[in-house]
């Protein structure tokens, strides 16, 4: 606006200016910030030298964090959009287990069980948004039930194929498969090997790994977590995409009658929820090697968690990716942080609960006065 | 005022029964360009029902609608709106938690090629709403404010900035004064005023007489989904709108023990 010869607007005496550095504090993530600040500080004050920020140690929480990464970016904008989805834990159970299954009672390379795999999840997901839009029923409800039904898959189709909840073997299968890489592999590990060499971080003294880096590489989740928080935000708040998913979520009825196609958005993020918990679960059975009837219980919540921490609101409409990648890198710090803290562990709740309820009360009052909330 | 033009919207003996109801019964209405057509009714009247047939959410039972001539079929109200028939709903105009720049661009975001990807052209559209709040007189902090912390008639205001930027000929408001203060209400009687005089035709849906007269130019009364006729701005009185608005008889009675306060 470098056009001088054009009078300046009136300035309404009613509207408060703003200074540019509180204008700078007023966003949806300053809540996430500010947590994963306090949380920072927390630990680096009572649990420095317990190795916490040893290079183990951060590839430890890091981990957890991008565990929680990965299912809250999906939960993150399906909540914008205004919807719910409680069946990410089972769906992550279901989908390990149909990996496992596929691959090892049925024989299929590991590269086409992963890709079949993610088709049934990519269809579930459609299935549950199908659901809630044709029914108008509250996701919650819709959602809740295929919480059930597929945890009772999970346990259902192990027992009775292979008359056990556990099925392992994955591991030995996936040598050498492909795509098994992109999900249990780790990048950079020239890198570490030369980081190990030069002295930054240590090495293995004794043993058959003498000599090599105690971190010896990215894990792919790590990479997966970074990739989808990228691609969650530049959709979110860059894209045409982006602001549907805020209108839909918003007001669904103003949308429609501007001619958002709120339908489409919605399924499409249950089914991107859908596809996150499947990557979650990819990466989860490569590490471990098996496919657990276990897997992935309560982790709905904690997705949740992690996306209202961050500042989205329960409702739909306001939100942050950003935000919500803070709250689960609060909720991974938190929970391996009072173990390297030696805090008795069953305080990781309280704790939890603590950092909730003040992350809540300060995003609800940042949001009142971005938005003009009453 | 242009009563040698065509009528842009004519529509012609609309029915539209829902089930056993008939919402409307034949109806009548032609709306030409650069005139406001007030649309009043009592509640339960049919207003509604007849504007969302004029806006393609409804498909009438019965009748005939053209647009510029030309018989009309709309299957959803996207069609309706690249037509160039905007409507916009009273409480519905706006989504409150998203910014001013957003709601204006939400369903047509001005986008930005990077090879093969499309991006959201956020500095147009910042640009744009600034350009267009200005020249609507609306003074807002910066086009990221959202519209939760706008007034009631700002909002209407910007959406009625919205369809009119979008290319809209024909501008259906939806009783976008009913919720209103008396600033506010003056505020988008002016817009109204504004909008018409660049040659859209608005139609305007209120069950406010002294609203209708304040800009109107032809008004149609509904009644029980019938029309009681249309007349044009100097034919009629707002006693006798106010009258056929309620079926004639019971405000006569009521008339004089309120002492004319309706």
């Amino acid at each position: 606006m470098s056009d001088a010869a054009q009078p300046e607007a009136v300035v309404d005496e009613r509207v408060k200016e703003m200074s540019a550095f509180r204008k700078s504090l007023i966003r949806p993530e300053l809540g996430g910030i500010c947590g994963t600040v306090a949380v920072f500080v927390f630990f680096a004050l009572f649990a420095f030298d317990s190795g916490m920020f040893a290079s183990q140690g951060v590839l430890n929480w890091s981990i957890v964090s991008a565990q929680f990464m990965i299912i809250a970016v999906g939960a993150c904008l399906l909540m914008i959009a205004g919807e719910f989805d409680l069946s990410v834990g089972s769906m992550i159970g279901f989908a390990g287990m149909m990996i496992a299954i596929f691959t090892i009672t049925a024989g299929w390379p590991v590269w086409f069980a992963i890709i079949v795999t993610f088709a049934m999840c990519l269809a579930i997901g459609a299935l549950n948004g199908y659901i809630v839009i044709k029914t108008g029923l509250p996701s919650f409800i819709v959602t809740l039930a295929s919480l059930f039904i597929l945890r009772g898959f999970t346990i259902y189709l192990p027992q009775t194929l292979e008359r056990k909840t556990i099925i392992g073997g994955v591991r030995d299968a996936a040598e050498g498969d492909w795509l098994a890489a992109i999900f249990g592999g780790k990048i950079l590990t020239g890198l570490f090997q030369w980081f190990g060499d030069i002295g930054l971080i240590g090495t293995f003294e004794r043993g058959t790994r003498a000599g090599q880096p105690v971190v010896d590489g990215i894990p792919m989740l790590i990479v997966w977590a970074i990739i989808l928080v990228i691609f969650g935000h530049i959709l979110l708040t860059r894209t045409r995409f982006g602001n549907w998913i805020f209108a839909a979520g918003g007001d669904a009825q103003a949308a429609r009658y501007v001619g958002v196609p709120v339908n489409r958005v919605k399924i499409l993020m249950f089914m991107f929820t859908a596809f996150c918990a499947c990557i979650f679960a990819t990466c989860q059975v490569m590490e471990f090697g098996s496919a657990g009837a276990d897997r992935g219980l309560l982790k709905e919540f904690e997705a949740i968690i992690a996306v209202v921490i961050g500042g989205a609101l329960l409702t739909g409409g306001y939100g942050s990716v950003i935000g919500a990648a803070l709250g689960a890198l609060i909720f991974g710090v938190v929970q391996q942080g009072l173990f390297f803290a030696g805090v008795e562990s069953s305080l990781f709740r309280v704790f939890l609960g603590v950092i909730l309820l003040l992350a809540v009360i300060l995003n609800t009052y940042i949001r009142r006065m971005i938005t003009g909330e009453r | 005022m242009n009563a040698s033009t065509k009528p842009i919207i004519e529509m012609k003996n609309i029915e539209k029964h829902f089930g056993s109801v008939i919402a409307l019964a034949g109806v009548s209405v032609d709306v030409f360009p650069g005139e406001c057509h007030c649309l009043l009714g009592d509640n339960g009247a049919g207003k509604s029902t007849f504007i969302k047939t004029m806006s393609g959410v409804h498909k009438p039972t019965a009748g005939e609608i053209f647009f510029e001539g030309k018989p009309l079929h709309f299957d959803r109200p996207r069609d309706a709106i690249s037509a160039g028939i905007a409507t916009v709903y009273q409480d519905l105009a706006m989504i409150p938690l998203m910014s001013v720049s957003r709601n204006f661009f939400m369903g047509n975001e001005p986008r930005r090629k990077v090879g093969p990807l499309s991006f959201f052209d956020h500095q147009t559209a910042n640009d744009v709403t600034m350009e267009e709040m200005k020249k609507m007189g609306i003074n807002l902090r910066g086009p990221d404010q959202a519209v939760g912390t706008l007034s009631g008639g700002e909002r209407q205001t910007v959406a009625i900035a919205r369809a009119v930027h979008f290319g809209a000929k024909v501008l259906i408001l939806d009783e976008p004064t009913s919720a209103l203060g008396v600033r506010q209400t003056s505020n988008v009687l002016a817009t109204v005023d504004r909008v018409r005089k660049q040659g859209i035709a608005v139609v305007f849906i209120t069950h406010n007489v002294r609203h209708a007269m304040a800009v109107g130019d032809q008004f149609t009364v509904l009644n029980r989904g019938k029309t009681l006729g249309t007349a044009k701005r100097g034919e009629v009185t707002p006693e006798e709108l106010q009258d056929l608005m309620a079926g004639g008889q019971e405000l006569a009675t009521l008339e004089g023990s309120l002492g004319g306060t309706v």
